[in-house]
């Protein structure tokens, strides 16, 4: 136990170690009241850890190449200790990923985490979400299925939809006229080293945006308003022990639902592994329908909800893009959905819904009455938000209490 | 709030259940579930016999090694080299094809398709469907046509087994006056060598050994899957326990 205390008070003479493990950890203090809502930041970044090192075991056994893709994942499902494991897991990651960060974002929303001084929180925050959906595009070309292959060729020509530089675009993104090899290698490039590289970055600077300014809380009140005489807020509680116990259940709680579908559903009827990516790329044969995975399909169901393809491109760019501007949209008095109004509350219920909505059409065919409906919750999703600095400000408001409440 | 919980759930179970509408073929009547079931031994080596006997001389299964077969389905290498093996395969060696794909596909149209994953991409009940589906029709070059897969270009190999069935349809019209052809049964027009029942039979292990090819970790999976869950309930509940000591005097 010296020796051990030795060793670190060497380090720390060299390196910023216990000002690190306090700052971020023992010293940082969080707010007592987080709720069920606050489990999927932390989880969020387990995943991230999961993807990351299941990626590295995958990526010594699988091949990049047109030729040899789609058969070194059967080779990894078959002759590989343990790799259908690997891949499995690798593969629920990428859904239950976005499951966990649609949830930490819908927190953001519930509770108005983007608000000052959190603005730039939630625009690293929404890169993170931009980087990741990139991330998962771009992986889904690796086994070289159909709809890999049909996927990506969709989503590349949609480049194409822009004026004059949009074809040329499009063939320089894919490095042929169609997707091909050379598409492959480069997405293998950037699934495997560069978005991660982006992402771990991206994700280093939200965490330490958050700690400068602290965590928001269901109630949406500033902990550091009330301090003791010793500097520490009244209503906060170190990070370490109090939250990393209590997120251990939660890790738990989250492993248990994502190896129950590892090992019982990892397909789950198509929606993480779609049946089509089991037969291999057929440059000559187009499938009947083209569908993107679940957690692109709302945005999927507006680009088709469209009729021009370049204002349904810019209306699918838009409809992320507009979740930048979260913090400036809302002139809510309070922060949290406790004490908002009526107007508010309706409001993100009609979001949520049409979220919802839009993603089960995403995946039905883009004809009759699917179109209308997408069209509608379309119209919906955007009014949400470019209706939000009207009424949110006009919203009756509950009045907010001094110190959190449990 | 709670309520909001409450569309929120209710909105990711319906997308979990909602089935599928692209997941298979979508040609012919709905499917029924097949009866297959990949724990059922026996089956999957009637199953492969069948499959080495029938399917093997034009489809190959290049990701299935026969010592896997072996060692899945309680054979022993000789076993397989002696009953399953027609070429001067190795027992290491994946199910591969003499026949030279390209000039298949001159011959039927089409290249027959690897199988490894087959049951994956179709699903056991349209594989289940479709080797059952096929009836006579002088106007295909093979003489048979598929319920299941119109126009396919796969001749209906099993006929010693089951024979050959004609197809009933009939022309129905809706209240909008639209003609659609409706299919009405089959009708065997000459036995094979086994009963319906038998066919039915081993057309089922036949799919079930298909299902267990295109994934044979499926065995592994299922025996690895409790005890995992085991240890992250042990381990949640003591997660629990030591998150309420820690949080006594947060309370």
């Amino acid at each position: 136990m010296k020796r051990l205390g030795g060793l670190i008070g060497w380090v720390d003479d060299r390196f910023p170690l216990l000002s690190l493990w306090n700052d971020h950890l023992a010293k940082y203090y969080a707010p007592k009241n987080f709720n069920f809502w606050y489990f999927f930041g932390s989880l969020a970044l387990l995943v991230l850890v999961i993807q990351i090192v299941t990626g590295i075991w995958l990526t010594m056994n699988y091949k990049t190449s047109a030729e040899l893709a789609f058969g070194s994942v059967e080779y990894i499902m078959r002759d590989v200790d343990y790799g259908w494991l690997i891949r499995y897991m690798h593969s629920t990651g990428a859904s239950l990923f976005f499951v966990v960060v649609y949830l930490h974002m819908f927190r953001g929303l519930l509770y108005g985490s983007y608000r000052k001084p959190r603005e730039l929180i939630w625009i690293v925050g929404m890169l993170i979400y931009v980087a990741l959906m990139a991330e998962a595009f771009l992986g889904y070309l690796l086994p070289w299925g159909q709809m890999s292959f049909w996927g990506a060729q969709v989503i590349i020509s949609l480049f194409g939809a822009i004026p004059v530089v949009g074809e040329p675009l499009a063939e320089w993104i894919r490095g042929d006229f169609v997707v091909s090899d050379a598409t492959l290698n480069r997405f293998v490039a950037f699934h495997v080293i560069a978005l991660p590289l982006a992402l771990l970055g991206l994700v280093a600077a939200h965490i330490l945006a958050l700690h400068e300014v602290g965590s928001n809380n269901p109630d949406g009140i500033e902990i550091k308003r009330h301090k003791g005489a010793d500097g520490v807020p009244l209503d906060g509680i170190p990070f370490h022990p109090y939250y990393t116990v209590k997120d251990l259940f939660g890790v738990g709680v989250f492993l248990i639902v994502f190896f129950a579908i590892v090992f019982y559903a990892p397909t789950m009827n198509g929606w993480f592994l779609e049946a089509n990516n089991f037969i291999p790329a057929d440059p000559l044969t187009t499938p009947e329908h083209i569908v993107p995975l679940w957690y692109f399909t709302p945005f999927y169901a507006i680009l088709r909800a469209v009729p021009d393809k370049l204002f349904g491109v810019l209306l699918m760019g838009g409809a992320i893009m507009v979740l930048f501007l979260m913090p400036w949209l809302d002139r809510g008095r309070v922060k949290s959905i406790r004490y908002r109004g009526p107007i508010y509350k309706t409001a993100l219920a009609i979001f949520v819904i049409s979220f919802v909505a839009l993603g089960y059409l995403g995946t039905q065919p883009a004809s009759g009455v699917y179109v209308t409906l997408a069209r509608l919750f379309s119209v919906l999703y955007f009014a949400f938000f470019l209706l939000m600095p009207w009424y949110s400000a006009i919203d009756s408001t509950k009045p907010v209490p001094d110190r959190v409440t449990h | 709030m709670n309520k909001r919980l409450f569309v929120l759930i209710a909105g990711m179970v319906m997308a979990i259940v909602a089935p599928l509408s692209w997941a298979a073929g979508g040609q012919g009547p709905a499917l029924a579930p097949a009866p297959v079931d990949v724990s059922d031994r026996l089956s999957l080596q009637r199953g492969v016999r069948l499959f080495a006997n029938y399917c093997l001389s034009c489809h190959a299964a290049d990701y299935m090694r026969y010592n896997r077969v072996a060692r899945d389905l309680g054979l022993t290498d000789e076993q397989v080299l002696d009953n399953l093996v027609f070429t001067d395969a190795k027992v290491g060696d994946t199910m591969t094809v003499a026949m030279p794909m390209d000039q298949a596909g001159r011959w039927f149209g089409k290249a027959p398709p690897d199988l490894s994953v087959i049951a994956r991409a179709r699903g056991a009940d349209w594989l289940y469907a479709y080797l059952r589906g096929f009836y006579l029709d002088p106007s295909r070059p093979m003489g048979v046509n598929n319920l299941y897969f119109k126009d396919v270009g796969m001749p209906h190999v099993l006929w010693e087994l089951q024979g050959w069935q004609a197809a009933k349809f009939e022309n129905v019209e809706d209240e909008h006056g639209h003609v659609t052809r409706v299919f009405k049964g089959f009708e065997l027009v000459e036995p094979g060598s086994m009963t319906p029942k038998e066919y039915d039979r081993a057309v089922r292990d036949l799919t079930n050994y298909l299902v267990y090819m295109g994934e044979p970790g499926q065995l592994e999976r299922a025996a690895l899957g409790p005890w995992v869950l085991l240890f992250l309930v042990i381990f949640t509940a003591l997660a629990y326990a030591l998150k309420k000591e820690f949080w006594r005097d947060v309370h």
